[in-house]
């Protein structure tokens, strides 16, 4: 009798909660709110977290947050790393997504015909995304050794260095990380030789949607390779390499680990960005505060990356 | 006569432009295959050919890898992190994601859009809060850390992933699915799920891979060597100083690199697809 009871009870509350998660409404909320929950706590809240860090005068020794202002932004954008790390930021992110989205075109144009090979290629050329960047670069580290390259030996192999009338110069290497316009360069190409792969891809997408159709009337109409090229596909893939902008630069943007691994921001700090100089101030010195401030340098960027993002997908709703 | 040749030459010319790019986005990972087999003595001296096997290839530096640093650990510390992050990373997306297409209706378009720009902050602009959070946690130097920080940036693209999904899946087979008796709940494990296995395997694969890939909450909240995860393992505490082991780091990249890009390359297609906001059909 007293179990009988029970049953009753338990069915009466799996009834009531079926009705519940029946209706569209509360088990869209319940679904929902784990992952809003999440994404409050954890990037919500740190957000909100940068900011008062940057205003205080915080450290890992004294986690007090005592308000002080703006006194964390005077302090950073007087030292001459600053200028330096904004500067290399913009110069790094500019310079390699423009090399990027040229190559990217004519790779996805490569791609999206038909050859023999063409899978152990399309698979090649997408191993740098692929991989860990932070690995890729160990890779880049040691190609671009100082003593050791291969670039290097082929170079003295063929008499362009090393030779007293070689044109790259007498010495036996070029010190692609130890000379500063060079290891410019170099955390430029590694930055092009990472995303390249994502751009094509994202663009080929966008060559594959274009109606084949259209390429077929204007073929028959006898429009020339280019002018198929640069009056038809282009243009309709406009939208697109948009994206593959956006997430170029974003990534790159955000990006520490190619940095950290090939220079550390040397020689001296001429090589330093501002998401390395945020780790270097904010944890291996324990400026919480100097380091918050840094970092958030980089928001108003993201924050029109966001606009254009929005933007772009309100205008793909309307048509 | 002529136009074959200009057709031969522009074959040639293509294939030089297909070698040119395999060439440059493969020259790390060939470096890398062919240092990690070489002695000492071979790898040392600058005069010899270094894409040549000047004395015969050895499995020293790969034994030495796995023997005598901390490579083992750090290859089982991403493992358990990615295995979690993927589990938790599941548990939390696939009802939100369902949510979101079907459920919340209208604003639920503006929801996964919201949602989507969440993955776009870049952990730069976090890690130094985050930090404390987690010190405030108590997780500073363990890998719970990763574990709970993690689906920050899976969580997102997941869900906007499996957003696409579902939309996908007609909404009258869940319908009918409890005109024949079952709530609705029970309707979405058996109707819904199986048919949206292949996307939650694409999440499953690039949640993992992400976990493989990430680099700074890795080296921001995690300082000691053994609790390392393989993406900050490897450069920073296998090269020590100035002492490079470079045919045992080159190893070390190499073997997780490989098999890692190889298999995130079937389904980079998928990725591609969430990338460009469904705004590319098929």
């Amino acid at each position: 009798m007293k179990n009988g009871n029970l049953i009753t009870k338990k069915e009466g509350f799996l009834a009531r909660m079926r009705f519940l998660t029946d209706s569209e409404g509360f088990l869209g909320s319940l679904f929902l709110f784990p992952a809003i929950a999440y994404i409050v706590l954890l990037v919500g809240i740190p957000f909100v977290l940068a900011i008062a860090f940057s205003l205080s005068d915080i450290t890992v020794g004294n986690t007090d947050l005592k308000f002080a202002g703006l006194e964390n932004f005077r302090r950073v954008i007087q030292t001459p790393e600053f200028l330096q790390s904004l500067k290399n930021t913009f110069l790094f992110t500019l310079v390699s997504q423009a090399i990027t989205i040229v190559l990217a075109n004519i790779l996805a144009i490569v791609l999206s015909s038909d050859f023999r090979g063409k899978w152990i290629a399309r698979l090649l050329i997408m191993l740098p995304w692929a991989t860990p960047v932070a690995l890729g670069t160990v890779g880049w580290l040691w190609l671009l050794d100082s003593k050791f390259s291969p670039i290097d030996w082929v170079l003295r192999h063929f008499d362009l260095l090393g030779s007293p009338d070689a044109i790259l110069g007498v010495q036996n290497n070029l010190y692609y990380l130890g000379n500063l316009e060079l290891a410019k360069a170099s955390i430029i190409l590694v930055y092009v030789w990472r995303m390249l792969p994502l751009s094509a891809v994202i663009l080929m997408a966008g060559l594959t949607s274009i109606s084949q159709d259209l390429l077929d009337q204007a073929d028959v109409d006898g429009a020339s390779f280019w002018r198929i090229l640069f009056q038809i596909k282009l243009p309709l893939i406009l939208p697109i390499m948009t994206v593959a902008v956006l997430f170029g630069l974003l990534f790159t943007f955000g990006d520490m680990a190619v940095v950290y691994v090939l220079t550390r921001g040397g020689p001296v700090y001429y090589t330093q960005i501002l998401p390395t100089w945020a780790y270097i101030k904010g944890i291996e010195s324990g400026a919480l505060g100097e380091g918050a401030a840094i970092a958030l340098f980089l928001f108003p960027v993201l924050l029109a990356a966001v606009i254009i993002f929005l933007r772009g997908s309100q205008r793909m709703e309307v048509a | 006569m002529v136009i074959r040749i200009i057709r031969k030459l522009r074959r040639t010319l293509f294939y030089l432009i297909v070698a040119g790019f395999c060439f440059f986005s493969a020259s790390p990972f060939v470096w890398m295959l062919i240092t990690m087999f070489k002695k000492d003595i071979d790898l040392y001296r600058t005069g010899n050919n270094p894409f040549l096997f000047n004395d015969p290839p050895t499995l020293d530096h790969i034994r030495f890898l796995f023997e005598s640093t901390n490579y083992v650990s750090f290859l089982r510390n991403s493992l358990v992190v990615g295995i979690l992050v993927v589990v938790i990373t599941l548990v939390i997306a696939i009802p939100g994601a369902y949510s979101l297409a079907r459920l919340t209706g209208r604003w639920g378009a503006r929801a996964g859009i919201g949602i989507f720009l969440v993955y776009l902050i870049p952990p730069t602009l976090l890690f130094i809060p985050l930090s404390r959070v987690v010190v405030s946690l108590g997780l500073n130097n363990t890998l719970w850390a990763l574990v709970v920080v993690y689906p920050t940036i899976s969580i997102p693209f997941a869900t906007w992933l499996l957003m696409g999904f579902f939309k996908t899946i007609p909404h009258d087979l869940v319908e009918a699915a409890m005109v024949d008796g079952y709530s609705r709940m029970v309707s979405f494990f058996k109707v819904v799920m199986p048919l949206s296995l292949s996307g939650i395997i694409a999440v499953t694969v690039f949640t993992f891979t992400l976990t493989l890939h990430e680099f700074i909450y890795a080296l921001a909240f995690v300082s000691s060597s053994a609790q390392r995860t393989i993406s900050v393992g490897v450069p920073t505490e296998l090269i020590r100083g100035d002492v490079f082991f470079w045919q045992s780091l080159m190893a070390s990249a190499a073997l997780v690199a490989l098999p890692v890009g190889i298999a995130y390359n079937f389904f980079l297609d998928r990725l591609v697809a969430g990338f460009t906001l469904g705004a590319v059909k098929g």
